[in-house]
């Protein structure tokens, strides 16, 4: 599949198909037995649903992709099938699932999942894994973009770790979307966990094998992702899959500027720097994060004016209208990259290497022939440099309301020192009297932000107000 | 006239009717090795150079500078970052570093001139080094090389390995009418064991008329003069190679995801008779 971005993360789940089959031919347990472990099971799909296995289909997917088929299959007498639909299928565009068992059981003993698989044609399998588990995930793996062709072939997923899965409940879980638009079917037949013995040599990365720097305050969370394992099968080829960071061991160098717990969420505690390490059984990782934790996060006071009273772009205290956009990356000549942030609930616009920026509300533009001024907060972080300046623009797109066309104004203020400076809050509010340039505000459309010298400036609460 | 043979037909004999008294073992174990009379070792426990009562160095790229005839990568060296003994094993070490025009360096250690010997059988543990392109050996030439040349004095490989092909081991003998790509040659896939992760046993026995290639417990190529398409070259003494090679026909370049330095290690050369 190309080109086709999948959503089904992001959507809440339905359990559509269920099905769960109970071909156990067990003695009842007397009450006297104490189970010690969870099942060891290792057959997952041979001729029908191992016992105790379900099937729930992925939120968006076209819940009628996967059936059983005992027409085509490897061995013995049935393998399941996928029926990948075509782009715009109205009852779902791609095809994924998941295969749980709902107790659980022990892998420990095993070092990967196999598999035979076949296509109707020959096609790429966007994820397969194991460890989702419509839960938490927790040890979920993804093994990506499978080469899948019209004949049976052997596939090998590793298990990263075995000893993590004592009690697993995702079995299998796939995503497959149409190739070039077109759907086609697949076959998946004999999935088992098994112990080949024969994967060796694992290693493990850490955001994508880069030492990363973050700079923070105190209270931000950031996350360790990025986490992929590599080893070398039985064959020969290096195999790589996705994993959660549940897997690994994390460090922190200075724990009392930041901890990392053991999902790979680092919290911020107090000003300082940490390196964020990780192993993966018992081998440093590749791959790093430095954080600059720069003290405490000061906000903006928090706006006291009637929301009655005020057209918000930006702030936590308002319902905001909607803005196009926070930074327009007016290229070639803009320098200044967005990067973020939320302190406890605050959340902040910050500009790095900033030269200006727009801030575009033009769909539709607002009218504030009502208001009287406009406001916002702004703070420069670091030293404000000798003649300094930093303009706010109010751009109108006339009558048109789109940008040009010989009717748009603008009026540009300039603030510096002794309004600028560092380390505090600066409160900017201009009244529309003293903005005579703009002439009309009916069609109001742009704030841009001009005169940074390559530095930082975070900004909040901008908003128009009477 | 194969006398040894009978002994196998023997033992299997014994063995199956001992499994049948004994009743629940379904085993049977064949007869890998039988010559038990240990005729010299190199357990390799003195720290230092490889002992030069035993072993020399091949160095360089061979003598027409073509990689030893395979297109190999490697000059060899008889530095200690390339061959040394270390806490029981000797170490040979494949390196990537420019070194006198060739981009790897190695070792090849033999007992050229020292050590040579006509039938026995011939054994080494070893772990193997890991990754596309590596190319360990352990195998036997005839002494007379430098009379009559290669392939007329003969070549005994007792085990050749791909690092592309984790469980797979190769024997071969070389010979004329069947030398290079038109060897006698025998693979065999331990499937669900690595030989680069763990020490495993490699050995050839080898009598008239006959040579047996073996790892660990499983006999899986008996070489006669009937499966050889020429003269039979080997009944005169052979000595012992064991040396690291990078890239080259047999193997194929390292690519990308070889990571070095690699290292083989062996524990121990014993030969019996």
């Amino acid at each position: 599949m190309k080109n086709q971005k999948i959503n089904y993360l992001k959507f809440t789940f339905l359990l559509a198909l269920l099905m769960i089959t109970n071909v156990s031919c067990e003695r009842d347990l007397s009450d006297d037995a104490q189970l010690s472990t969870f099942s060891k099971t290792p057959e997952v799909f041979i001729d029908g649903f191992s016992a105790g296995l379900g099937y729930g289909a992925f939120g968006g997917s076209k819940y009628t992709a996967f059936q059983v088929d005992s027409q085509v299959k490897y061995a013995g007498t049935a393998s399941m099938r996928f029926d990948v639909p075509n782009a715009g299928d109205p009852n779902g565009d791609f095809a994924g699932g998941v295969f749980i068992d709902a107790t659980g059981r022990d892998l420990s003993d095993y070092d990967a999942l196999t598999f035979w698989a076949k296509a109707s044609q020959g096609a790429t399998i966007n994820e397969v894994g194991f460890g989702a588990d419509f839960g938490l995930d927790k040890y979920k793996i993804s093994m990506k973009n499978i080469s899948i062709a019209t004949s049976w072939q052997k596939y090998v997923i590793p298990i990263p770790d075995a000893s993590k899965l004592t009690r697993e409940k995702g079995m299998f879980w796939y995503a497959e979307g149409p190739e070039n638009g077109l759907g086609y079917s697949f076959w998946i037949d004999n999935l088992k966990y098994e112990k080949l013995g024969n994967i060796a040599h694992g290693q493990a990365s850490i955001l994508n094998g880069i030492n990363k720097t973050e700079t923070t305050f105190v209270g931000v969370n950031s996350t360790v992702d990025g986490v992929i394992a590599t080893f070398n099968l039985g064959t020969g080829i290096n195999q790589s899959v996705t994993i959660t960071p549940s897997y690994l061991e994390f460090t922190s160098s200075n724990p009392s500027v930041a901890t990392v717990n053991a999902s790979g969420i680092v919290t911020s505690l107090s000003a300082g720097t940490s390196v964020i390490t990780a192993k993966f059984k018992g081998v440093a990782t590749a791959g790093s994060l430095t954080i600059n934790c720069v003290g405490v996060f000061v906000s903006a006071p928090i706006p006291t004016r009637n929301p009655a009273n005020v057209i918000s772009l930006f702030s936590n205290a308002y319902t905001n209208v909607p803005v196009n956009y926070y930074n327009g990356y007016w290229a070639p000549w803009q320098t200044t990259v967005s990067n973020d942030f939320s302190v406890q609930g605050d959340d902040v616009l910050n500009y790095t290497i900033f030269n200006f920026v727009g801030i575009e509300f033009s769909n539709p533009t607002i009218n504030a022939t009502a208001m009287t001024g406009v406001h916002l907060d702004a703070f420069i972080p670091g030293v404000v440099a000798p003649g300094r300046q930093l303009r706010v623009i109010v751009v109108n797109f006339g009558a048109n309301g789109v940008f040009g066309g010989g009717d748009d104004t603008r009026h540009s203020t300039t603030y510096t020192a002794p309004t600028l400076v560092s380390q505090n809050w600066i409160s900017i509010e201009i009244p529309f009297s003293a903005m005579p340039n703009l002439g009309s505000r009916s069609n109001l459309a742009q704030l841009i932000l001009e005169g940074g010298d390559g530095s930082v400036l975070y900004v909040d609460n901008i908003y128009f107000y009477n | 006239m194969n006398k040894n043979n009978n002994i196998i037909k023997k033992t299997f004999l014994f063995a199956g009717i001992l499994s049948l008294l004994l009743g629940c073992s379904t085993d049977e174990k064949q007869t890998v090795v039988t010559m038990t009379n240990l005729v010299m070792q190199d357990e390799f426990d003195v720290n230092g150079a490889p002992n030069s009562a035993y072993w020399g160095f091949d160095i360089g790229t061979g003598p027409n500078s073509n990689g030893w005839g395979n297109n190999e990568l490697q000059y060899y060296t008889d530095r200690p970052e390339n061959v040394k003994v270390l806490d029981g094993m000797l170490q040979i070490t494949a390196k990537r570093e420019i070194y006198l025009g060739s981009q790897y360096t190695s070792a090849k250690i033999l007992s050229k001139g020292k050590f040579n010997q006509k039938h026995g059988r011939f054994e080494a543990r070893i772990k193997m080094p890991w990754g596309q392109g590596l190319w360990p050996a352990f195998w036997l030439l005839g002494s007379n090389i430098d009379q009559v040349g290669w392939p007329q004095c003969g070549e005994i490989d007792i085990m050749e390995y791909r690092g592309q092909a984790p469980t797979v081991t190769n024997a071969a003998v070389h010979g004329p009418g069947y030398a290079g790509a038109n060897a006698i040659s025998k693979s065999y896939d331990l499937i669900n064991q690595r030989l680069d992760t763990d020490f495993h046993i490699y050995g050839a026995e080898w009598g008239e008329n006959y040579i047996n290639f073996y790892i660990d417990d499983v006999l899986f190529k008996q070489i006669t003069p009937e499966d050889v398409t020429g003269e039979w070259v080997f009944e005169n003494p052979f000595y012992m190679i064991l040396n690291l090679a990078v890239g080259g026909s047999y193997v194929g370049p390292p690519n990308g995801e070889t990571s070095f330095p690699q290292i083989m290690y062996v524990d121990y050369i014993r030969v019996y008779n």
